[in-house]
């Protein structure tokens, strides 16, 4: 506001309130006071009012017996267990649900969108109308459609859909065969990892050598050659059966054996892939079509193949548009995965809520779960933005 | 990395012009000490150093605590109660939307008595995992939500009251399931609401019975047995009169039996929040009244001939003779009269919901009959 007022300079004497340099201090000084008054009025309203409801900001209850169960928890856990172990197991379902969900909804929204560029009608239309749905539904209907409507009309267990595989569909979840490691796959496993190492790092060094000498250092064979070479070693030295299927059995009440979904967990995976595989469609899109079209003319009248124009022309550029708001995806969904209490897949939100209620803790739980998704998400996107830059770096 | 250490400066930044604006200002009392502080008043864009008085130092102060509840509610002029919409029988609407029931009318005679108003109420829905929260932080006058007395919820949540409804944990299974025992219970998949003792009790009961199951926890009433009614679960766990209001919700309520067993007890129990005796005082006398009141026959429909009684006990109750304690509560001699008046005795009260024309369902008193009929229903006099 002070700015066009400090245009006449024809004294030395400025007075203050006319001098910018002064009046920026001035609203510096201020706008920082009034921001951190508001931070300490806040947090001093909270911290009166926490004492007077005798409610504390300790977290001693977390090593108490939390109590209550959890429905199939991924890693061992009883009741008698601690608050703390409780939350634990929250955590590995959020990490368990973002993770997969993201790298599905990646995959699917990449395929979306680039069906969505197609020069196929037909094919282009389903994305489109694919993106609308998903994109303009609440994530939280979408979830009680799922959960309620889809999986809760499923058949019983015993009059399961049965699919090749053998994969058995019922009300109480997907059930897969799946492969399971044997006593004696265990060398396979280390050969394999050895392997897989390995062959990264030949990767590495021969497409650097190639990139100083120019020469053809055939890094993609020779690391693939690594990885199969490792795998068959570790095969034969595992005496031929490294994995067994293990497929599942109608036994009592359930299916026992294979690889089980439960509908509260597919439905959350299936929702949130769905619903952020849209948004991420239109980045990923947004991200090609920003690139210069006379960039791919050029490359294919170099004479280079689709594959070649997408991985080594297109690609590149359309990342470093990609990447940022693909962050933002990421880290969206993982929030988003505490929609879970709805439908009672029991994320650290949902363990958070039972345990407020439980141990009568409000302020240290809601604490705890806000530096969970916090650090979840600075992590998430300290890492992507390590990858951001680098890529940044290269193409310019 | 950039991302952070941009963030870091920020926060330096800000940390430093803190330190720098608070060093003048050494007079004020600097935000450092949780007293009465309040920040330097940064109204006028005045000189450098923001060295205002520390002017008023009440600040938005948190409401009524630590005492001033009625005040607080009389000053408002309603109750703040939390309650539910979603309980056949307890809280529930009715077909013009109105939100009644066992725990609702709980509310409305206590809005009665220290209002005058049995309308004067603001039913605040709750689930069972908010609701300890809310009675914590007193944002509610008054829990009636089917709340179970324990003793860590008396010593974290507030003060609970007197027994309005003794229950117990049982559990719902399909008919025809085949399951007659609680034996058969190996391996099963149960359906229950997160947040409640019912949880608890599960986990013990299934811990101590050396069986396994499969706990599917929902935080909505409504998912829970709505996940247990399309096949979810194959058994379904809570308060006994819950699951018989529940299942007359079905759509084949036939199709469901609630086994015998009873797991736990369950005290149901109105609770205010810690903090402020006379109101604590208050709700209790009230419910005592209710209970009274049915003792005595004293009915919504003849409390005004009673006022003419010949027996002392009922002129007691109506306010006609003696103090019940009215002067120090600071309310009308008249108040349980209203009270009364506006949702009837403890009998009428649950005949109006579970009785054998209830409007919700039909659930035998059993324990919850006067203790004079046998049952536990027992209050102190109002004297």
């Amino acid at each position: 506001m002070a700015s066009t007022q400090s245009i006449d300079q024809q004294s030395t004497s400025i007075p203050f309130y006319r001098d910018e340099r002064v009046l920026k201090i001035i609203a510096q000084v201020v706008s920082t006071v009034i921001i951190v008054g508001l931070l300490v009025l806040a947090v001093l309203n909270f911290l009166q009012a926490a004492e007077a409801r005798n409610m504390t900001l300790t977290f001693g209850f977390l090593k108490e017996a939390a109590g209550f169960p959890i429905s199939n928890p991924p890693i061992e856990y009883e009741p008698s267990m601690s608050f703390g172990r409780a939350f634990f197991v929250g955590l590995v379902n959020t990490l368990l649900v973002s993770v997969t969900g993201i790298i599905t909804a990646t995959v699917l929204g990449t395929l979306v969108a680039l069906a969505r560029l197609s020069s196929n009608w037909l094919l282009s239309r389903i994305a489109l109308v694919y993106i609308e749905f998903n994109r303009n539904i609440p994530l939280l209907v979408l979830l009680f459609i799922l959960y309620f409507v889809v999986f809760g009309q499923l058949p019983q267990i015993k009059d399961s859909i049965t699919w090749p595989g053998p994969i058995y569909i019922n009300k109480r979840g997907i059930y897969l065969t799946w492969p399971r490691l044997t006593e004696t796959g265990i060398p396979f496993v280390i050969l394999l990892s050895i392997g897989i190492v390995a062959a990264i790092i030949a990767f590495i060094v021969l497409r650097r050598r190639r990139e100083l000498s120019g020469q053809n250092t055939y890094y993609v064979q020779i690391s693939v050659a690594i990885v199969i070479v490792s795998g068959v070693v570790g095969w034969i030295l595992s005496g031929g059966s490294p994995f067994q299927l293990s497929t599942p059995v109608l036994e009592g009440f359930n299916f026992q054996g294979g690889l089980r979904l439960t509908p509260e967990f597919a439905g959350m995976f299936i929702g949130l892939t769905m619903y952020t595989a849209a948004f991420i469609a239109e980045v990923v899109r947004a991200g090609i079509q920003a690139v210069d079209r006379g960039q791919i003319e050029a490359a294919r009248a170099v004479g280079l193949s689709t594959i070649q124009v997408l991985s080594l022309v297109v690609m590149p550029q359309a990342l470093r548009i990609i990447i940022p708001p693909m962050i933002s995806q990421y880290l969206n969904l993982t929030k988003n995965s505490s929609l879970a209490l709805a439908i009672g897949f029991q994320e650290v939100f949902s363990v958070g809520k039972i345990a407020i209620n439980q141990a009568g803790r409000a302020v240290p739980v809601f604490a705890l779960v806000m530096i969970t998704y916090l650090t979840l998400s600075l992590l998430t996107s300290f890492v992507l933005n390590l990858y951001n830059s680098r890529i940044q770096f290269v193409t310019r | 990395m950039r991302k952070l250490l941009a963030l870091l400066t920020v926060l330096m930044v800000t940390s430093l012009l803190l330190a720098a604006c608070g060093a003048p200002a050494t007079e004020a009392p600097v935000p450092e000490e949780p007293a009465p502080a309040e920040p330097a008043e940064p109204a006028e864009p005045a000189p450098e150093e923001p060295t205002e008085a520390p002017g008023e130092t009440e600040g938005p102060a948190p409401a009524a605590q630590g005492g001033g509840i009625l005040e607080a509610i009389k000053a408002r002029g309603k109750l703040i109660c939390g309650g539910r919409t979603d309980l056949a029988g307890f809280g529930m609407l009715d077909d013009a939307g109105n939100n009644i029931g066992f725990d609702i009318d709980v509310c409305r005679a206590i809005a009665a008595a220290v209002l005058g108003d049995p309308n004067a109420v603001e039913v605040v829905p709750l689930t069972a995992a908010d609701r300890g929260p809310a009675l914590q932080t007193a944002e509610v006058d008054i829990l009636s939500r089917n709340a179970t007395w324990t003793s860590s919820r008396e010593a974290q949540w507030g003060n609970f009251t007197t027994v309005m409804f003794y229950d117990g944990q049982g559990f719902m299974i399909r008919e025809d399931s085949g399951i007659t025992s609680t034996d058969e219970f190996d391996g099963a998949t149960v359906c229950v609401t997160s947040g409640t003792t019912t949880e608890q009790n599960l986990a013990d009961f299934f811990r101590q019975k050396g069986m396994t199951y499969e706990a599917v926890i929902f935080e909505e009433t409504a998912a829970v047995y709505g996940a247990y009614e399309e096949g979810r679960c194959d058994i379904t766990t809570s308060d006994k009169s819950q699951l018989a209001a529940v299942r007359s919700g079905f759509a084949e309520p036939d199709a469901h039996i609630i086994l015998d067993i009873t797991i736990s007890k369950e005290p149901l129990t109105p609770a205010v929040p810690h903090g402020d005796d006379a109101w604590f005082d208050t709700v209790k006398i009230v419910l005592f009244a209710l209970v009274n009141a049915e003792e005595l026959g004293v009915t919504q429909a003849n409390v005004e001939e009673m006022k003419n009684s010949d027996n002392v006990k009922i002129l007691r109750l109506v306010g006609q003779e003696g103090d019940w304690g009215y002067t120090d509560l600071g309310l009308d001699p008249d108040a349980l009269a209203r009270a009364i008046a506006a949702v009837g005795n403890y009998g009428e009260i649950y005949d109006r919901y579970m009785g054998p024309d209830g409007i919700a369902f039909t659930l035998p008193r059993g324990p919850n009959e006067l203790w004079s009929n046998g049952g536990l229903i027992y209050a102190p006099s109002i004297q």
